[in-house]
């Protein structure tokens, strides 16, 4: 297929392997902070073919993941609302909350719609006139345009009974707030392809500058994978920290100016809840005052109660600041599979634990 | 979640909504956020939306520079 297979060619793979371990010399952690990153390096068996000099470890990059139990449960309170149905990303249905999970309460007979896009969900509305219809956002850069599109469309089809419960987060934001934790040291990021898609190279620019970190955009193919690490270990070994872009054929520097318009006329940056790290200064976006008659929070007056923490024993927190590896979880593949998930690491198809567990722990 | 897959627009209705194939099979996405798109471009789709036109020159440039390492003298 194209703009695939070409990006697979294992004789080019070797030589770019065989080329990582000639200029890599001192020991290097890199952090790739995107869950499609995680499945990718551990689908192609990446780690396995990494000189001992390079570790690659996984951070924050799983929206489903960094969902905090009190924003599951406010999105269960809200699905049993009467009149209420509740439309989701399928990712989101299994992860527990702190007493329940959305697919808990769909058994139980509450109306829970997984839908693929947010135009399914603007069509649920447009088919239950009678019925409230809320969406629960949350994604990062990629996918908060078209949660953004869903309301700007709403508005214009005059849809009274739409509305989102807004949890999206920022990724650069995240990357920062794990440096400043300082638990664990990074000597460069390999940076979401998609997210850049939308955002552009810009908004990593401090952290190569003022942190001093190397930052490779990159794409999701063996070989873009690969020539990432080359570039990175290149740049660590050189003493140098910019931002460049290997997945050149979908990063252009500026972004998606389309997209990002249409995120500035909805939202606006907010602090944002992330699990296993907690409040990161401006991580998220909320609607913006304009938009609040669609803004579940508004609409709402949601009162759960506190939250509970992650399950005894659990490692996710950790695994999701790059603090632990997968295996290193006392529950992993005991207690703990993707057949009877504890932590949202394993439940969703882009968590750490998850691809550790499937792809196996090299 | 963040998934995105190469896919070609094979047909676009007149509202943007585009029938793009992966792989043999069709699926629909808006094409709000890239609306200069037109049939035969390669998009990244994502969530329903496609989300960026893929560069075919920058494509064949990446490729150009990892076929280069096959180049290095062992």
């Amino acid at each position: 297929m194209k703009y695939l297979s070409e990006y697979r060619d294992p004789v080019l793979a070797q030589k770019v392997i065989e080329n990582i371990k000639k200029i890599s010399h001192t020991p290097v952690n890199l952090m790739e902070v995107c869950g499609t990153h995680t499945v990718a390096i551990s689908k192609n068996g990446i780690r396995q073919v990494m000189p001992k000099t390079v570790t690659l470890l996984s951070g924050p990059g799983c929206p489903v993941c960094v969902t905090a139990n009190e924003d599951i449960d406010k999105a269960i309170w809200l699905a049993r609302q009467s009149g209420v149905i509740l439309a989701t990303f399928g990712d989101m249905m299994k992860v527990p909350g702190s007493y329940s999970s959305l697919s808990a309460e769909k058994a139980e007979g509450v109306d829970i719609r997984v839908v693929y896009s947010t135009l399914d969900a603007l069509q649920i509305a447009d088919d239950n006139p009678d019925k409230k219809v809320i969406f629960f956002g949350v994604g990062f850069e990629t996918t908060s345009p078209t949660i953004a599109l869903s309301i700007l469309e709403a508005r214009k089809r005059g849809l009274k009974n739409y509305s989102v419960l807004a949890r999206h987060k920022l990724i650069p934001p995240a990357m920062a707030a794990l440096l400043s934790l300082g638990e664990v040291k990074l000597h460069g990021f390999i940076c979401p392809g998609h997210v850049s898609t939308i955002i552009g190279s810009k908004p990593y620019k401090f952290i190569a500058e003022e942190h001093g970190i190397p930052c490779v955009i990159s794409g999701f193919e063996p070989l873009d994978v690969l020539q990432t690490i080359y570039m990175l270990v290149r740049q660590a070994e050189n003493g140098e920290a910019r931002v460049e872009v290997q997945y050149k054929r979908s990063v252009r520097s500026e972004g998606n100016t389309t997209a990002l318009k249409i995120l500035d006329e909805v939202f606006e940056v907010c602090d944002a809840d992330w699990r296993g790290i907690g409040i990161i200064p401006n991580s998220g976006f909320k609607l913006k005052e304009d938009y609040s008659d669609f803004d579940a929070d508004k609409i709402f007056d949601v009162e759960v109660p506190p939250p509970k923490d992650d399950p005894p024993g659990c490692s996710c927190g950790e695994i999701l600041r790059g603090v632990k590896f997968p295996y290193q979880c006392k529950l992993f593949g005991k207690a703990c599979t993707p057949e009877r998930p504890i932590g949202p690491c394993m439940v969703s198809s882009e968590g750490a634990c998850a691809a550790y567990y499937r792809y196996g722990t090299g | 979640m963040c998934l995105g897959i190469p896919a070609k627009i094979v047909k676009i209705d007149e509202r943007q909504i585009a029938e793009i194939e992966i792989g043999g099979i069709i699926r629909k996405a808006s094409l709000q956020l890239v609306p200069e798109a037109k049939v035969g471009d390669y998009v990244i789709a994502h969530a329903g939306f496609a989300i960026q036109i893929l560069d075919e020159k920058e494509a064949q440039e990446t490729l150009k520079l990892l076929e280069a390492f096959s180049e290095i003298p062992e």
